[in-house]
């Protein structure tokens, strides 16, 4: 039983150690070894030693009995880097190196997607980038396929591919012309990571104020608001009013309440009524006759 | 030979040795970092943090304080390294990074500047002590992949890896 598990062990070290073996002096090593993978580091000469994997991810110190075969299990070595290996016998030494490299199954994704919240309609106004790493939280660094899928509340759909470089992938995305949250997807393999991106109407592309008479005075509205691809510019927007009469100036600042600005003016013969937002100006009426 | 002496110029002007501690660093031209324009404030602090991330994690292994990580490190670097430092304790084992010279290549930055990533062919040596006692220096020449993310006053790595050269 023993002898059968022992070799058992010996068929997975061998399927996990990629490529040939080095040799460095007394040890024989492998070149690289997958993260979490067993692996084994065979020794010559006889009696005790002590072996020593060292590296800046992990430690691993072991007696072993020079001659025979040091395996490691599987999980033993789960960082990716360069480790060094020393092999204090009672009268000699031996040292080498090898690398553990990260697992070519992606586990997780680190996914900054940004901004949460932008205009509509904006070319390569979202950004998402990807880092892949494996289960041990290492970067994956052979080239792996991302891809990005952007889709939001009209049903439009963007998609990108793309291979990654030194374990990250990134691309840009446009907003929508409708406003509404939007899923941002990133996949690798079965992996993925959604974040929402929150599409709000642009800057008002057309401003239009209308007056009617309101007793003594003048009542002041806009047309619906909206921004050049027809959303509804939001609530609260501050729009002003500027009645300009001979002799004085009177602004109001109102804000848009279900896509509509609406106040009250002092009527003057002749005043001039214009209207703006931000950096938006709407038309501009005359009411009654100049005197 | 115009063309020459430009690229010859301009392979001079990228290259420089700083001398910080005796460590020898080259920083390869960064004209193209990916989508974002990165200044050239933003890359002498990248650089100049990151170098002090190696001696904060030479520190750290070397007298087996999880703690001298904190200033330097984030997320899983620092936990890996941390986890390190208690197997080394555990161990009664200490190690010394010696950092020599830095061959740096800042790859990318992100578009919204929350990370940045860089290469770095470094040589250093490493002292390998059981309980006190020194067992080995070995002369290491690797190459990292690095990713520093900003935090308040800093930049700080947030992987740390060695990857086959």
């Amino acid at each position: 039983m023993k002898s059968r598990f022992t070799f058992l062990l010996s068929g997975l070290v061998l399927a996990a150690m990629q490529f040939a073996l080095a040799q460095s002096g007394g040890l024989r090593l492998p070149k690289t070894v997958e993260a979490g993978s067993a692996f084994s580091i065979q020794s010559t000469g006889s009696g005790k030693a002590v072996l020593y994997v060292v590296g800046p991810g992990q430690v691993l110190r072991r007696n072993v009995q020079l001659g025979e075969t040091a395996f490691f299990a599987p999980g033993g070595l789960h960082n990716a880097g360069h480790y060094l290996v020393l092999l204090v016998g009672e009268s000699s030494t031996d040292n080498g190196a090898f690398d553990v490299v990260a697992a070519n199954q992606p586990a997780a994704l680190s996914f900054l997607a940004k901004p949460s919240r932008l205009p509509v309609d904006l070319r390569d106004g979202i950004s998402g980038v990807v880092y892949v790493f494996d289960t041990f939280q290492n970067l994956v660094l052979a080239p792996t396929q991302v891809s990005f899928q952007l889709s939001g509340a009209a049903g439009a759909v963007q998609t990108r591919t793309v291979l990654t470089r030194n374990g990250l992938a990134w691309t840009k995305m446009d907003s929508e012309a409708k406003e509404g949250a939007a899923q941002f997807v990133a996949r690798v393999g079965s992996v993925t990571g959604t974040r929402v991106i929150e599409q709000v109407p642009g800057d008002p592309c057309r401003l239009r104020v209308s007056a009617r008479p309101a007793g003594q005075r003048l009542a002041v509205e806009t047309e619906p608001v909206r921004d050049c691809s027809g959303n509804a510019v939001l609530d609260g927007t501050i729009v002003t009013f500027t009645e300009s009469y001979k002799g004085g100036e009177a602004t109001v600042d109102v804000p848009l309440k279900h896509g509509v600005a609406r106040t009250e003016m002092p009527a003057y013969e002749g005043a001039r009524i214009s209207v703006a937002t931000g950096v938006v100006m709407g038309n501009e009426i005359r009411w009654g006759k100049e005197r | 030979m115009k063309k020459l002496l430009v690229i010859a110029g301009s392979v001079f002007a990228a290259i420089f040795v700083l001398a910080s501690d005796q460590v020898a660093v080259r920083v390869e031209p960064t004209d193209s970092v990916g989508p974002r324009v990165l200044e050239t404030q933003t890359k002498a602090a990248v650089i100049r943090d990151y170098l002090q991330a190696w001696r904060g994690l030479s520190g750290a292994l070397e007298q087996n304080r999880a703690d001298l990580l904190d200033q330097d490190f984030v997320g899983a670097a620092k936990e890996k390294l941390a986890d390190t430092v208690r197997e080394q304790a555990k161990l009664g084992i200490q190690t010394r990074y010696r950092d020599a010279a830095h061959d740096l290549q800042l790859v990318f930055y992100s578009p919204e500047g929350l990370s940045i990533q860089l290469l770095d062919t470094v040589e250093y040596d490493v002292q390998i002590l059981d309980h006190d006692k020194l067992l080995t220096t070995q002369h290491v020449r690797a190459r990292y992949v690095a990713v520093l993310t900003p935090t308040e006053v800093r930049w700080k790595v947030r992987v740390f890896q060695a990857e086959p050269e």
